[in-house]
């Protein structure tokens, strides 16, 4: 009844072309932004900020990059956690050789290094398909985390190994309470995502697509494998690298590699999957449901007031994690999204679907 | 010289090992097509089901028995439960089902046996031989069980051929591999040869659990053995039984090798990733693996 397209007329290409083209999805959209600038900050607490939206804004972000290289040009990686570290490292490098550079600034140079590094480890992808190409970007991860491990370089010869993140300070405004991290992170979250949406859209975006469908038809029709795959491999990198950033300066507050291990690349591989395959929302539901989860599970039972020992606790998570997870994959395979996108496409049919 | 050969004979006996867990992977990725990242947390529950009926006391061959019949009816509830509902999904969907699968059943197995390490003792040989009393005049130590090991995944591989080629069920598993559809439709039912071929799986994880458990004590790190798998996988090719040993043999010994001639040029611990790296850049040659079906593409 609320939620149809009769009536609104498009009347020029550019209202065609709109990213939302039904004034409520426009709406939906703009309280969204204004619950998570506006109302959040306002209410929630340092702990809510601190333990779920900002690394939530961060991993959804991770879970784009990736989806960006798996979901829209189908190539799958098992790198995130490696290309995140890569990120991370580099922003403490610049961080601390350039103190009065903007974080900001910063973070979008991480990014490109990451990208530069993702096109390295792309290359493989040109010759090598599927579940092999899978198996190769394992190598990124292994030998990333190794190399940053390895040579003090990385992390100016500090011996504890974990080196805590140099504080930041925007335009004189000093990022140190959890609200200014959460408004940083969902500024930089918010644009990137955007940016990403659109550029998803465009004839980029058509040849990642076009490669993931069918590389071979994809070439015939005049998109170059070697520039759509590397690009794909590029901006997703640039994300992840971002993304990993983010998340040793604004969440962990330290740099280390272990915080990139293997787990964290299957827990974005989770998101983008659960999530959705392919889609820019997708990714944001991929990881706040892949992000709590473990939260609820930790709560859940002194909730119903059982007193269970914490390793039997970790177990069993183990296990209801893997159920849900084939649970959601029998129920709806293309990820959490597609039932968005069912629920809009019945609504719009409400209340006379025939 | 010696030097050499014994570090080789090391790294192809840890090798054998690393097929045994292989061998899993392209048996399942044959007959389904599906890529079983849960092989590794089949070999860590196996071991774990084994070594905890040994420690209740029950003998050993009768414990083996039971893990068997366990892990038959865990392919069977497999079967039933995930991957019956998920036939003519994408490929990467039934991937991250049995990523699901190794979660839960690292998780299951915990939480019955615990997370202790426990020693596997089951009278295998631990002690380093010498062997070929002297090559150019010095000797070379052999780990025993390394070569228990490269015999047990010996006769498996033979036991798995004859299987695979005489019986009828083999001929059934070899035909699904070959074209679901086309075998459906001369009657061989679907469901119960991929039952069939995850039961074996789960045989075979058995075995790679056992030797791997009399090494390294039957524990979570069992699970992670699987990761190094995978470039043997690749190396030889999903689809190829001697694909998984020559790829663990090629591995186990490369990575032995760098380790010690290599690492101390670039810094120590390349073991981690210099597999990952030596079959990507293999992939990059042979993009199919060594054994693998050529791939062919049509439009």
């Amino acid at each position: 009844m609320l939620y149809r397209e009769a009536g609104q007329f498009k009347t020029s290409y550019a209202a065609d072309q709109a990213i939302f083209p039904l004034a409520q999805d426009r709406i939906g959209m703009a309280i969204i932004l204004a619950v998570a600038f506006i109302a959040i900050p306002a209410v929630a607490n340092e702990y809510w900020l601190q333990t779920i939206m900002i690394p939530f804004l961060i991993l959804s972000l991770a879970a784009l990059g990736l989806n960006v290289l798996t979901g829209y040009a189908g190539q799958l990686s098992l790198g995130t956690g490696g290309f995140m570290a890569v990120g991370a490292f580099a922003a403490y490098k610049f961080a601390t050789a350039f103190p009065e550079m903007n974080i900001i600034v910063v973070f979008l140079i991480s990014g490109l290094i990451s990208a530069a590094v993702g096109i390295v480890f792309g290359v493989p992808s040109l010759r090598i398909k599927g579940f092999y190409l899978a198996v190769a970007t394992l190598a990124a991860q292994f030998f990333l985390l190794w190399l940053l491990v390895k040579y003090p370089w990385f992390y100016n010869y500090d011996p504890s190994g974990v080196i805590s993140a140099p504080p930041i300070d925007i335009f004189g405004f000093a990022i140190d309470t959890a609200v200014s991290k959460y408004m940083l992170t969902l500024i930089i979250v918010s644009v990137l995502a955007l940016a990403t949406k659109n550029l998803v859209r465009s004839h980029i975006g058509r040849g990642w697509m076009a490669i993931r469908d069918m590389d071979i038809a994809a070439e015939i029709i005049g998109f170059r494998p070697l520039t759509t795959k590397l690009s794909a491999f590029a901006v997703s990198s640039f994300l992840v690298g971002v993304a990993g950033a983010m998340y040793a300066f604004l969440y962990l507050g330290s740099v280390e590699a272990a915080a990139f291990d293997i787990t964290t690349s299957f827990n974005i591989l989770f998101m983008v999957i659960v999530g959705g395959l392919g889609s820019v929302l997708g990714s944001f539901i991929g990881a706040a449901f892949i992000l709590t989860l473990p939260i609820f599970l930790d709560n859940f039972p002194r909730m119903l007031g059982f007193e269970i020992s914490v390793e039997t606790v970790t177990h069993l998570q183990f296990m209801i994690f893997g159920a849900l997870i084939i649970f959601f994959l029998i129920v709806e395979p293309h990820g959490l999204a597609r039932l968005w996108t069912i629920t809009k496409e019945k609504l719009r049919a409400w209340p006379f679907p025939y | 010289m010696a030097f050499f050969l014994e570090v080789l004979t090391g790294g192809l006996l840890t090798g054998v090992l690393y097929s045994l867990v292989a061998l899993g992977f392209v048996l399942i990725f044959k007959a389904s097509g599906v890529f079983n990242f849960a092989q590794g947390a089949m070999v860590l529950f196996a071991a774990l089901f084994f070594v905890g009926f040994i420690d209740l006391g029950v003998p050993v061959v009768l414990s083996a028995i039971l893990t068997i019949a366990v892990m038959i009816l865990l392919a069977y509830l497999i079967e039933r439960l995930v991957l019956s509902h998920l036939v003519n999904q994408e490929a990467i969907s039934l991937f991250m089902a049995t990523i699901g699968i190794s979660y839960f059943l690292d998780g299951f197995g915990q939480t019955i046996w615990g997370s202790d390490i426990r020693r596997l003792d089951i009278g295998l040989p631990q002690d380093a031989f010498v062997f070929g009393a002297s090559v150019l005049g010095d000797d070379i130590f052999v780990n025993e069980l390394d070569v228990v090991a490269a015999v047990v995944a010996g006769a498996l591989v033979a036991v798995l051929a004859v299987f695979f080629s005489k019986t009828k069920i083999g001929r059934a598993l070899r035909a699904v591999a070959d074209d679901h559809q086309a075998a459906m439709s001369v009657g061989i039912p679907l469901r119960s040869i991929w039952m069939i071929v995850w039961a074996v799986a789960g045989i075979v994880g058995l075995v790679a659990g056992i030797m791997w458990g009399a090494k390294l004590g039957v524990q979570f790190s069992l699970s992670l053995v699987a990761l190094k798998a995978l470039p043997v996988l690749i190396l030889g090719g999903f689809t190829s039984v001697p694909g998984a040993i020559v790829g663990g043999l090629m591995i186990g010994a490369g990575e032995k090798l760098a380790e010690v001639y290599l690492g101390p040029v670039i810094g120590g611990a390349i073991e981690d990733w210099f597999a990952y790296m030596l079959a990507m850049i293999f992939l990059l040659f042979r993009p199919q693996g060594l054994f693998g079906e050529k791939i062919i593409e049509r439009i």
